[in-house]
């Protein structure tokens, strides 16, 4: 099975990390979050005046609960993920054994 | 992309939730008919809103120097279509709200039409005109779940200016901050969300490309090519 997607992938993906860890080592950017950031531009146009109409009604405490309950919720989704492609494989590879011995079947099933 | 907790003023937020709430019951509706009558693309679903959970709970870093996370919608949105989407997205985004102080409830209505519609419905075009056109299938994933991540950043920008009008420059002034903030940190990660979706479409065309094409998502010609290909 041809792999060159995932190089294409990785090598988009790694040109971004070296950019990070270069930049991260050169400049004093700070990493925070674009949200928080935006909040900081309504201050600016309002002048500081605007109260928020809410409060969320429940926060993570700290940023170690606010990290277990992110890298949660990429666990549920990495984990549904790899069941069901993983399903699919192990159900094409073994149903095409059985119906069919024929080598065509059994290299499609397996790329 | 998530406007925070209380952050959009009376009228804004109770106008996103009017827009969105349709489009929710309709992508209600629509689900319950699709699983309904074919129950084998139940496990389809699952994964497309798996990878709504996976991406958008990465920040990841960006050349601006702030952090933000990709959306995951392009998924969702080729195979089912924005409708369908919008339903994901809300569970996503609920889960944010409710124990991440991500978002909230007041600004879900925004939050829900910029990442679950106005995303899902950019990268459904871009898909379907993109397959129209002949391109590569997975150059048109590629740009179609890239330019859908964006346009949800660029629609959070809209709200936002909208909602907080710059006092001298109005409407146009607040949109060029709010997208410096949101619309330009998200480029290179939109990039990256595109790449990744593709890789997962790879898989799922070589695991489950029956379910594909009896959706209409790719037709049968393409799908034998692109196993040729990789095979």
């Amino acid at each position: 099975m041809s792999r060159k997607l995932e190089l294409i992938v990785l090598a988009i993906i790694l040109v971004f990390a070296v950019q990070f860890v270069y930049m991260s080592s050169t400049t004093d950017a700070e990493y925070g979050g674009a949200d928080g950031e935006a909040e900081g531009v309504i201050e600016e146009l309002t002048g500081g005046t605007y109260v928020p109409i809410a409060e969320p009604f429940w926060e993570p405490p700290s940023g170690e609960i606010e990290s277990l309950l992110f890298g949660l919720q990429a666990a549920i989704g990495a984990g549904i993920i790899g069941y069901f492609l993983g399903y699919y494989r192990a159900k094409n590879l073994y149903e095409g054994e059985v119906a069919y011995k024929g080598k065509n079947r059994d290299s499609e099933t397996r790329s | 992309m998530h406007v925070m907790e209380g952050f959009l003023p009376t009228p804004w937020w109770q106008v996103w939730f009017a827009i969105s709430i349709p489009v929710i019951a309709f992508g209600i509706y629509k689900m319950n008919k699709l699983v309904n009558e074919k129950r084998e693309i139940l496990p389809l679903l699952a994964v497309a809103g798996a990878f709504i959970f996976v991406l958008s709970s990465l920040k990841l870093p960006s050349v601006t120097g702030s952090c933000s996370h990709p959306t995951g919608t392009g998924v969702a949105a080729i195979i089912f279509g924005p409708a369908i989407s919008a339903v994901l997205g809300v569970i996503v985004l609920l889960y944010q709200a409710l124990f991440l102080a991500h978002g909230g409830l007041t600004t879900l209505g925004a939050n829900v039409f910029s990442m679950g519609i106005v995303g899902p419905v950019v990268a459904y075009l871009v898909y379907k005109t993109g397959m129209k056109a002949n391109l590569n299938f997975y150059l048109v994933v590629f740009l179609a779940a890239t330019l859908g991540d964006w346009a949800t950043y660029v629609t959070t920008s809209v709200e936002l200016a909208l909602a907080f009008p710059d006092p001298t420059g109005g409407f146009v002034t607040s949109f060029g901050r709010f997208a410096t903030v949101f619309a330009l940190t998200q480029v290179p990660l939109a990039i990256m969300e595109g790449a990744v979706t593709a890789l997962l479409f790879k898989y799922v065309i070589n695991v489950k490309s029956d379910v594909l094409v009896e959706l209409k998502v790719v037709e049968e010609s393409v799908v034998r090519k692109l196993r040729g290909l990789s095979s």
